[in-house]
């Protein structure tokens, strides 16, 4: 029986320190409370039937010093949890990228270099990794206690999470969201790897990286007959599409992120690029949310903009891999104490 | 309170007196009653009978998660079974508890009124829960229903197998008959007020029910509404919360929660009344800081419209909208704090006798204290990203709604048992009970926040090893609580019959229910119109009150 959970991420320590700032204040004012109660209960226990205590009618200090002191210390824990909460949306654009998706009663994860994964996720230790999950079916909840992460796995959109894992090992991974009879059996492990063993597991036999395999999917579902051949004026040239600002026939302008991709797949009809008339037949239930994820991945490569450009917080680029930088150097974690 | 009647006394009776309970005993005269007293018992037998199933639940629940391997019930079997609970409990039970039993009792008596403004509509407001009740128990047993009392979409509107649509049309009905209630007890409040009943003599227990209907008529109807949404969307397959029918899934959630929220308030706030009354009678004090408490009633009912986000920091919600549901659900924490520090310092210099309703009262001070305090921790929106959906949330609601709302629930009941029967309850088993339920509580739902905290998630059938023995703790104390419950119900049942007859105010206590009226009462309440000519709570009224 542990009583401390593991700390298995950089965030996870910063949460560790927040988690104790709220719990001292709860013990505080859970003493006082009981102290309070316990005294007063003894102290002025009934002595004869007939005791006529004074009234008191209140007293206007106290009732603003407990209305302010207590508003303070909430306002300062609203702070930090904020700013916590901040971290925890921002995902550094140098992390390393894995799609996960979500289907009763299990988890998909697949790496840009195409390796793919069931109920299973491997990582390295001191690098940022950056998941984009959507789901096949209900909503799941994606949730790693020792990293002290979790995030909503959602149909019909992507979401994010990101994490620096700090320590090697095998760890529970959790649906937190109740979706169905075994909800209780989606779950898996994650397997925090050191970065060569990690470099030596990612090498092992994969049919082609995610890009590769959305270009099949591109050619298999006839996507490439209009859309990268000659026959400009009916369809969208899609090279150098992603992650830049499309403008919409009406006037809007969009940017081509994953979400919006899905969507022109799924749903040509919602946001039709300007100068073109919608004559393309909707994907709706013919593409699982897997193939959808390699085929964006597929046009996020023929695009030199990468994830640029995408909001932060937002699924960003899809399925490119970008250079092995050590966490170290990156500007959220820079500084920052590592778990020893 | 005393009064002064404003017409010469009655000639004294001769016959034995008549009390709404001795003025007839047919099963018609009961099922067709317009008297707010008798709909209080018809409401209480009922909700008692929904405490038990409820109660029966949870039990399978926690006798299911003694072992990790999940082998007492099948998943869909125990995924039934804490949706039952949760459903039974929060929607036949917590929601009416107090305002349907105590309140519909005593706020007319303790506002010196005949009945409520609408009592016909009252005995509706009871037949209506009836039917829906009915309606939801039918579909738990042609087969049940697996989405949690929280019918997250699309899992409850496009992929539960189950009975969904029966039990979301027993809940709307079930909704109707808070709407009327609360409606009931609003007007009744600003009408119905004897002479010289200010706003600033009300009982705080008629402060915290009138802020409690503003909620009920406010917020059932949009959950009413949405529950429908998700039946029509598993009938006729319209697309409003399934994206593959082009609906948004966190919709529901946006609006499931705009009630459900506020309903965590419908909940509490009752329990918080009767916490003033008990408070200040068990200590022989005026009550400290009577409009810094009735200002935190009516903000508590207000600021609890603001705050449903904080249910959504992790299911893909804006940051910045979660910021401003995490700011605020912070500064909701303060009317319960000020509350709790207000019957705290009611306290300071009393004469605190230790009867059962005080033993509850500070029963209640102490869990509700925790729970609420648990709350922040849900609040921050870092802290919540861990916390979110683990057994940390079971475990904080728990502290409120048990620790804080049943004991308050089990509080009232003993105080105005003599007042609702005529007959004394014993004292001795009354005491132990409450000593039972105490400890069985907190070896029930503490564990649970180090569950949470180690990361086990809700709503879990099977589970790993290394949660077992906070698990077994919980179970444990499950048991212990159950004898705790069980006790006063054997005691009630035999008081009933047995009790010592009930003189009209047992406690000393102050208030037109005590002061004005017998044990039980009579059928229109008061012989004569009670004129209201001092504060609410004037104990010792002969010495000078002081303000510190």
């Amino acid at each position: 029986m542990k009583w401390f959970p593991t700390v298995a991420s950089e965030w996870a320590l910063q949460w560790e320190y927040h988690n104790l700032y709220l719990h001292f204040w709860i013990a505080f004012f859970t003493v006082v409370i009981f102290l309070g109660v316990f005294w007063f209960a003894v102290k002025y226990r009934r002595r004869s039937e007939d005791e006529q205590p004074r009234p008191i009618l209140g007293s206007n200090i106290a009732e603003i010093v407990w209305t302010l002191v207590p508003l303070l210390i909430a306002m300062s824990m609203f702070a930090w949890g904020a700013a916590l909460y901040f971290e925890y949306a921002s995902p550094p654009e140098n992390a390393i990228e894995v799609y996960i998706t979500g289907k009763q009663w299990m988890w998909y994860a697949q790496h840009p270099e195409g390796q793919r994964e069931i109920n299973e996720l491997h990582v390295p230790v001191g690098r940022p990794i950056k998941l984009t999950m959507t789901s096949e079916d209900v909503i799941h909840s994606f949730f790693v206690p020792v990293f002290r992460l979790k995030r909503d796995v959602i149909p019909g959109r992507y979401t994010t999470i990101w994490f620096t894992a700090t320590k090697a090992g095998r760890y529970h991974l959790f649906c937190a969201e109740y979706c169905g009879a075994q909800h209780s059996r989606m779950g898996g492990w994650v397997y925090v790897m050191e970065p060569a063993a990690y470099e030596e597991w990612l090498s092992g036999g994969a049919a082609g990286s995610m890009a590769a395999q959305g270009e099949k999917l591109f050619a298999q579902f006839g996507c490439a007959s209009c859309h990268l051949s000659g026959q400009q004026g009916r369809c969208p040239n899609l090279t150098n599409v992603f992650g830049n600002r499309v403008e919409l026939s009406g006037g809007a302008t969009v940017v081509a992120d994953a979400t919006y991709i899905r969507e022109s797949i799924l749903n040509p009809a919602a946001k039709v690029v300007a100068g073109f008339q919608n004559i393309m037949p909707s994907f709706q239930g013919q593409v699982s949310e897997q193939n959808l994820l390699q085929l964006i991945a597929f046009i996020r490569s023929l695009s030199s903009a990468g994830s640029l450009g995408v909001p932060a917080g937002e699924a960003g680029g899809i399925g490119q891999r970008p250079p092995a930088t050590p966490a170290r150097v990156d500007r959220r974690t820079q500084g920052r104490p590592r778990q020893p | 309170m005393s009064t002064v009647p404003v017409a010469p006394p009655p000639p004294p009776r001769t016959a034995a007196p008549v009390n709404y309970l001795s003025v007839s005993h047919s099963v018609r005269s009961w099922l067709l009653t317009a008297d707010h007293k008798r709909i209080a018992i018809l409401f209480l037998v009922s909700i008692s009978f929904f405490f038990v199933l409820g109660g029966f639940a949870a039990t399978l629940v926690r006798l299911e998660l003694v072992t990790p391997r999940g082998d007492l019930l099948s998943d869909d079997g125990y995924n039934k079974a804490f949706t039952a609970h949760g459903i039974v409990m929060i929607f036949f039970f917590l929601i009416p508890s107090i305002p349907a039993t105590l309140g519909n009792f005593l706020l007319p008596i303790m506002i010196g009124a005949r009945d409520l403004a609408f009592p016909k509509v009252n005995l509706l407001s009871w037949y209506i829960f009836m039917i829906g009740g009915v309606i939801a128990l039918s579909a738990m047993f042609l087969g049940g229903v697996d989405t949690g009392w929280t019918f997250y979409t699309p899992y409850s509107s496009t992929y539960s197998n189950q009975w969904v649509s029966l039990t979301v049309i027993g809940l709307f009905l079930a909704g109707f008959s808070s709407i009327l209630t609360g409606l009931n007890f609003i007007v009744t409040v600003h009408t119905m007020r004897a002479p010289g009943m200010t706003w600033h003599r009300l009982p705080l227990f008629v402060w915290a029910a009138y802020a409690t209907s503003l909620i009920q008529v406010l917020a059932t109807p949009v959950v009413a509404i949405t529950l429908l949404l998700v039946a029509v969307e598993r009938t006729l397959r319209i697309g409003f919360f399934d994206p593959a029918l082009g609906g948004d899934p966190v919709l529901f959630q946006h609006l499931f929660w705009f009630y459900s929220h506020p309903a965590v308030y419908i909940m509490i706030l009752p329990g918080m009344g009767v916490i003033n009354e008990l408070v200040t009678c068990f200590s022989r004090k005026r009550i400290f800081g009577y409009e810094a408490i009735a200002a935190a009633h009516v903000a508590l009912a207000v600021l609890g419209f603001f705050v449903w986000g904080h249910h959504m920091f992790v299911s893909g919600q804006s940051i910045y909208a979660g910021m401003v549901f995490s700011i605020l659900t912070f500064a909701v924490a303060i009317p319960s704090a000020i509350k709790v520090f207000n019957w705290t310092a009611t306290m300071f210099r009393g004469s605190i006798s230790y009867d059962t309703p005080m033993l509850y009262t500070f029963g209640f001070i102490g869990l509700f204290t925790i729970g609420g305090l648990t709350g922040l921790p849900l609040a921050s929106l870092g802290a919540d990203v861990h916390f979110s959906d683990t057994y940390f949330v079971v475990a904080h609601f728990h502290y409120i709604m048990v620790g804080g709302m049943v004991l308050a629930y089990l509080g009232g009941l003993h105080f105005w048992w003599p007042k609702m029967t005529g007959r004394l309850y014993p004292e001795g088993w009354a005491k132990f009970a409450a000593l039972v339920v105490f400890v069985g509580f907190n070896l029930t739902f503490f564990p649970q926040f180090l569950l949470g905290y180690l990361g086990m998630p809700r709503r879990y059938h099977a589970y790993p090893e290394e949660f077992q023995v906070l698990h077994v703790l919980s179970s444990a104390g499950a048991s212990i609580l159950a004898v705790g419950f069980i006790i006063p119900v054997v005691y009630f049942l035999w008081s009933l019959r047995s009790g010592p007859p009930a003189p009209a105010n047992p406690w000393g206590a102050k208030g037109l229910e005590w002061e004005a009226t017998a044990s039980p009462p009579v059928t229109e309440n008061f012989a004569d119109t009670p004129v209201v000519t001092e504060p609410a709570y004037n104990y010792a009224s002969e010495r000078e009150p002081e303000i510190v």
